[in-house]
């Protein structure tokens, strides 16, 4: 468990063509994540919320402003920070149990690893599955290695990245389920990044709402509702109805700027009907 | 004087267990392309692994070995026989350079092409520089490797006849000498053992090791 402060943090991308010009995604970001804290970032396709996120993990750098994990300045990534990304990144030439132990490195002799890989592997509930390879895995399951493996390094925080963006309802919503456990169990802290309302509501202690254009940061929501939540209870809905209105605007920006400034999402819903909906899954 | 099919059928028989001729030849042939094959994996991998990681390697060397990779490797045979005094140092050359290219330009593209996101999440798991390519490039890109080595046997032995017909021993040159005896039987009896040895190596050893390869990989279609 360490706390994570990210003091006004900028990120533009410096375009070397001179014809075009560098482009600021955010600027002047501060967040500070407590302890065992579980934050979503949640936002519109283009708002630098998996940016944000990159920069925390090292594998992006920031172009002003600093991170820090505890006491540490962030300036590459380590293994105290675990991330899990959209895509469960696992190596193919390894079987799920050597997946696990690749992050392992040397730090252990091999019958503490594999010890350790077999602890984090019957968390996310795949011990039959040790000696499969990748290939054989349903998405979902490789997702759970990706985050065992997360796990395994025991870092400080995780990271995670739309984790569960390209999985179908069902998997997704069981691994809500899992995810929870696994915080739960394991009291890291997590910073979540999503574009789903409802997953962020389901599971976040807060809730960070970005915006684009400029990129930054538009409001933070505490979610007090108990545990386990349902999607059903008046609290959530009315919290859900709270941060669409404001996304909703966000989201129209983002349309703009992809087809025109004549786009306006209620016209596009007449003339295509009710059953479309523009985003994915927002 | 025209060649039967009983009459190379015969030549096999008396070249392998008579005159010993063609064992003899066989035996050589198959010693040149296995040295040749190893060096010309071990360079070309070197050497695709290099043009890979290394900008300026890939914008100096990079161009030449492109340049290199259409000339057929038996045009180098008279600069070798110069540098080599002749010999067998001459038809090794030749065979190495017959596979070197395909070997460094698949190595190389299999590397580039590893996926960036396995090596994004090899690095926060703590792999740096040599160990990324070590760790993660390497055996992400045997699929590409493997591909570069199975062309490399297969110019190196068409690279290996074409030198020895020209050079000196194996199975080249034995059949130069049974053309010079008129021997068309035995001619049409090389030729056959050439093609054995090389659907032997292409299709039984490479087919084998590469279905199991890409199945592994995840790269194979028709496997869940």
């Amino acid at each position: 468990m360490e706390r994570v402060s990210i003091k006004n943090v900028e990120k533009t991308f410096v375009n070397d063509d001179k014809e075009k010009k560098s482009f600021t995604v955010f600027d002047d970001i501060s967040l500070d994540v407590q302890p065992g804290e579980f934050v979503s970032l949640l936002g519109p396709s283009g708002c630098g919320k998996s940016t944000l996120l990159n920069i925390v993990a090292g594998l992006d750098k920031a172009t002003e402003g600093e991170v820090k994990v505890g006491d540490n300045i962030v300036s590459e990534p380590g293994s105290d920070r675990g991330v899990v990304f959209q895509e469960a990144a696992l190596m193919p030439w390894l079987s799920v149990v050597e997946n696990v132990k690749f992050a392992l490195r040397k730090k252990m002799d091999k019958d503490a690893a594999q010890a350790e890989a077999e602890k984090y592997l019957k968390l996310v509930h795949l011990s039959k599955f040790m000696d499969s390879y990748p290939h054989e895995l349903s998405g979902g399951m490789k997702q759970r290695v990706a985050i065992a493996r997360a796990l395994a390094m025991n870092p400080k925080i995780l990271l995670m990245d739309e984790p569960f963006g390209a999985l179908d309802e069902q998997t997704r919503s069981m691994l809500h389920k899992e995810v929870q456990y696994i915080w739960e169990e394991t009291k890291k802290t997590i910073l979540f990044v999503t574009h789903n309302i409802r997953e962020a509501i389901l599971l976040s202690d807060r809730i960070v709402l970005m915006g684009t254009r400029p990129g930054g940061i538009r409001k933070i929501y505490p979610v007090d509702l108990p545990r386990p939540r349902t999607p059903a209870s008046e609290e959530f809905i009315k919290l859900e109805q709270d941060i669409m209105s404001i996304l909703g605007g966000e989201i129209e920006k983002v349309m703009r700027e992809e087809m025109g400034d004549d786009f306006n999402s209620q016209k596009a819903s007449l003339l295509y009907g009710t059953n479309r909906n523009m985003g994915d899954h927002i | 004087m025209f060649p039967s099919p009983i009459g190379a059928v015969e030549q096999l028989y008396r070249g392998f267990f008579e005159t010993g001729i063609l064992r003899v030849a066989l035996f050589e042939s198959i010693q040149r392309i296995t040295v040749g094959f190893i060096l010309a994996v071990i360079i070309g991998g070197v050497l695709g692994i290099l043009l890979a990681t290394s900008k300026l390697a890939d914008e100096t060397l990079g161009s030449l070995v492109i340049a290199l990779q259409p000339v057929p490797s038996i045009v180098w045979l008279p600069i070798a026989l110069m540098m080599f005094q002749g010999g067998g140092g001459a038809i090794l050359f030749v065979v190495v350079l017959g596979g070197t290219w395909a070997m460094t330009l698949n190595m190389r593209m299999g590397i580039k092409n590893v996926q960036p996101i396995l090596i994004r999440a090899a690095r926060t798991m703590g792999y740096k520089k040599t160990e990324l390519v070590w760790k993660v490039m390497l055996p992400a890109s045997i699929p590409s490797a493997l591909t570069g080595a199975r062309l490399a046997w297969a110019f190196g032995w068409r690279a290996l006849m074409a030198a020895e017909l020209i050079g000196r021993g194996g199975l080249g040159r034995t059949l130069m000498d049974a053309r010079d005896f008129y021997n068309m039987d035995l001619v049409v009896a090389i030729m056959f053992i050439i093609s054995a040895i090389g659907l032997t190596v292409e299709y039984f050893v490479f087919s084998k090791v590469e279905k199991r390869v890409l199945s592994r990989w995840g790269l194979n279609a028709n496997q869940s």
